[in-house]
């Protein structure tokens, strides 16, 4: 039963940093978006919640855990809608290609926080590993149960039950307000909600850097939550981001389907350790699981042809103004 | 005695508009009333959209002064069309697919308060039923009919606000049927006090529909005309005007040999509509066919469909090899690759140069081996034939360009027609089919281009020619065909016929043709 429990913890923990990746993409990708940059963007709010918090907890004798904690979320937040804000000027200004624009962001996300993640792991000196003890103590406080069930769904840091409220909002804006409705409109038919005097530049600018900004929570709470407030030079935060990428694609675009779909992806992700007599190479087989799941429901959706399941119309193409 | 002035909804005096050398409009006067359909009639090209287009925002006149109500207004933008009471319905129609009728109605709205679809639903219902349009609010798009879909485009300029509605050629996409209800929803919204704008180049529409017709050519006003005091003939006359000289060599065609006989084809549009109706008519080698007709009355299907790049419905399109007595091909149901592995041999100039024809980002060479590279043995290309190919085009057409690696698309645009006729005929076709060859050409390329037809139609190439200017048509062509509504409404013989002949024959299906 233990053993169990741990597995559904590591779930919602793998589950919550792909929420927020994926509830991220989903609001750029319903104004026509296609950011492949997740990962990269991933690595630009972990790198900023974790270096602001660092400076702050190195500045002070004493830090105070609220300021640590609001100071490295915006951090996190900004740092990554700053690439939202780049590859908005690349492709809705410049025209640049989106896949070509994401994919360059996957890279310069990635050496960005590995750089000064390696720099602040020097600065720490010592082990040559930092650690900001506080801020993560004041992300990782929660609610303790004796009860394990009640300990395992209410017994997390804020964070998780953030991104949920997050989903639910999105989920309301994007089929209840009229900027939703305007949203979803510029991803579908740009030209259409051009005529229909929506600026579309202004929703693909907006959607695009709060976008990222939300996918970049996903890595804070990988640096603050889930590694403890500590820097690793490995690639798991860009394993997640591509995972997010595909959740996007799972949900079929709507913020409801990422809850679950996110700790589905955490549970299947985690699967391996907890069949037995799986050798090295057969657990890889059961690591990929969420891809080849992600495989099976594009399959599905094509065979239904549902038009609700499909990604906005306009996905990936840059808009142009038709001139004369 | 109480004197009534006549105060026009919309009053346009002076209007111009170019697009760099091209004037689109010239000082036009048109006014617009309450209470009457006006019809909008003229060739294409004559400038009829984009004179309304002036009025719904998108272009802002370069001279002249419009009046709506009788005060001078200055339109900016669709919002500032709207807040006057003037909703354009475009052809294209600006729907979002996955939304329902009334989130596409309520689309880009700045009201107060919370987004209330409910309360927008029943506001379209009472419109609906005012009017007797048939919508389903919470419909989505994507389920609609072309019909359903022009209708959401009606109610959502009616939702806004407006009384002057501007329709372009709304007919076009429609069914007889549609047609006849689209027309009863037009006059209760006149005889509700709307003033409505249908722009059209189907004269028994106008007829049958409008009040008053008001005819463009060439971007100048020609006039305005009473419906009940005209008729078709005069209109036609209006509206094509008289013939001009242009010198086209027309040398008298050598030897005619039979090469394709269409027999009842038919092949429906993407939008099931039939684009191409019961047609038959002969092909021959040696002479040039001209193809007349209003743009979308099936030139471009019918050219597709012998290319084998439509699906035709029935009829059947043979093709002789070696003319009228040797054996038959049949072309209904073979690919295009077909077409040309069995020996047919068919060049096809689509109307669309860049997108159909040539690979833009590519050279002239390469463009060439587009056609050739399956001739090729080894796994590697042989790209020396084809340059060669390239620069014998270079030189022969004077086409202008750096060299023969240049990507095609900066070149200009009749250097683009030249390489893509010039690669066409490198392929010794017996049948060339061209479509608005020299569409968006200067007079010079033009004729260079009239000429290497000539010279094809001389060695004995049947040519097909679609053009749109009929003094051209008059003037290369030996025999020209008229289409009208996928029709084929009469063929004329190219050296007797008149403009105001091949005028009405593309305005006005004969009587014992329609149905």
């Amino acid at each position: 039963m233990n053993l169990n429990l741990q597995f559904f913890i590591s779930a919602i923990a793998y589950g919550t940093i792909i929420l927020y990746g994926a509830l991220g993409e989903i609001l750029t990708e319903k104004s026509g978006n296609l950011n492949l940059g997740v990962p990269g963007i991933m690595y630009l709010g972990g790198i900023g919640g974790l270096a602001s918090a660092f400076l702050y907890e190195i500045s002070t004798p004493t830090p105070n855990p609220v300021v640590c904690l609001l100071l490295s979320f915006v951090c996190a937040f900004v740092a990554a809608a700053l690439g939202g804000l780049l590859f908005s000027f690349l492709t809705t200004t410049l025209r640049v290609n989106q896949n070509v624009t994401g994919l360059a962001l996957t890279t310069f996300g990635g050496g960005v926080a590995n750089f000064f993640g390696g720099a602040l792991n020097t600065m720490a000196g010592g082990v040559g590993q930092i650690s900001v003890a506080v801020t993560s103590g004041a992300y990782r406080t929660s609610l303790s149960f004796s009860q394990p069930v009640l300990n395992l769904l209410l017994g997390r840091g804020f964070m998780v039950y953030l991104a949920v409220l997050l989903a639910i909002a999105m989920s309301l804006f994007l089929n209840r307000t009229r900027r939703g409705l305007n949203l979803r409109a510029v991803g579908e038919n740009p030209a259409t909600a051009d005529a229909a005097g929506i600026n579309v530049t202004k929703y693909k600018y907006l959607s695009t850097c709060l976008g990222a900004g939300i996918s970049g929570l996903g890595g804070l709470y990988y640096t603050m939550d889930y590694t403890m407030g500590t820097w690793g030079n490995d690639a798991a935060l860009e394993a997640l981001g591509w995972l997010a990428v595909a959740l996007v694609i799972f949900a079929t675009w709507k913020p409801l389907n990422v809850i679950w779909g996110s700790y589905l992806f955490g549970l299947l992700t985690w699967l391996y350790l907890y069949i037995d007599g799986l050798t090295r190479s057969s657990q890889e087989l059961f690591r990929m699981l969420p891809y080849v799941v992600t495989i099976v429901v594009l399959i599905l959706i094509s065979i239904r042809k549902k038009r609700e399941n499909q990604p906005p119309a306009s996905l990936g193409l840059s808009y142009f103004r038709e001139e004369r | 005695m109480i004197f009534l002035a006549i105060v026009n909804a919309v009053a346009m005096r002076g209007v111009t508009k170019t697009f760099g050398a091209v004037v689109a409009n010239h000082n036009v006067d048109l006014d617009i009333r309450r209470g009457e359909i006006l019809s909008l009639l003229g060739e294409n090209g004559s400038g009829k959209t984009t004179l309304m287009n002036m009025l719904s925002g998108i272009y802002y006149p370069d001279a002249g002064e419009i009046f709506v109500d009788g005060n001078p207004v200055s339109i900016r933008s669709p919002k500032d069309a709207f807040d006057l009471g003037i909703g354009m319905i475009h052809q294209h129609f600006k729907l979002v697919d996955v939304l329902t009728a009334t989130e596409n109605i309520v689309l880009g709205l700045r009201e107060k308060g919370r987004l209330n679809l409910k309360a927008a639903a029943d506001r379209i219902r009472a419109i609906c039923d005012q009017y007797g349009f048939a919508v389903d609010p919470d419909k989505k798009v994507y389920d609609m009919s072309v019909s359903e879909k022009q209708t959401v485009e009606i109610v959502k300029v009616l939702y806004r606000g407006a009384n002057i509605l501007i329709l372009d050629e709304p007919t076009a996409v429609l069914t007889p049927q549609e047609t006849t209800r689209l027309f009863a929803v037009l006059r209760n919204m006149k005889a509700a006090g709307n003033a409505i704008v249908i722009i059209t180049h189907k004269l028994h529409e106008v007829m049958e529909i409008s009040d008053r017709v008001a005819v463009l050519r060439k971007g100048e006003f020609i006039g305005d005309v009473v419906t009940a005091e005209t008729d078709p003939q005069k209109l036609t006359d209006m509206m094509v005007g008289r013939a001009v000289a242009l010198n086209i060599n027309r040398p008298e065609p050598k030897e005619r040999v039979r090469r394709l006989e269409i027999r009842n084809l038919t092949v429906r549009n993407v939008y099931g509509v039939k684009a191409l109706d019961d047609a038959s008519f002969d092909v021959y080698g040696g002479e040039i066919l001209g193809i007349a007709g209003i743009s979308g009355c099936g030139q471009k299907e019918l050219l597709e469909a012998i290319a084998g790049l439509q699906r035709v419905e029935t009829g059947s399109i043979r093709y002789y090899p070696d003319g009228d007595g040797g054996s038959a091909t049949e072309l209904v149901g073979m690919n295009p690759l077909d077409i040309q592995e069995a020996g047919v041999a068919l060049s096809f100039v689509p109307e669309d140069r860049l997108g159909m024809g040539l690979v833009g980002a590519m050279g002239m060479t390469d463009n060439m081996m587009l056609r050739s590279y399956r001739s090729g043995k080894s796994a590697f290309a042989n790209r020396r034939e084809p340059r060669k190919l390239a620069e014998h085009v270079i030189e022969q057409l004077e086409v202008v360009t750096p060299g023969v690696n240049t990507p095609v698309r900066r070149l200009s645009g009749g250097n683009v027609q030249k390489v893509l006729v010039g690669r066409e005929i490198a392929s010794s076709p017996k049948v060339l089919m061209t479509a608005y060859a020299v569409r968006g050409l200067d007079i010079n390329t033009s004729y260079t281009i009239y000429n290497l037809l000539t010279e094809q139609k001389m060695q004995g190439v049947a040519v097909v020619f679609v053009g749109e200017d009929l003094d051209v048509l008059l003037e290369l062509c030996d025999r020209i065909l008229v289409l009208c509504g996928g029709r084929v409404n009469g063929i004329v013989d190219g050296r007797t016929a008149t403009k105001e002949e091949v005028g009405l024959l593309m305005t006005n299906l004969r009587k014992e043709e329609a149905v």
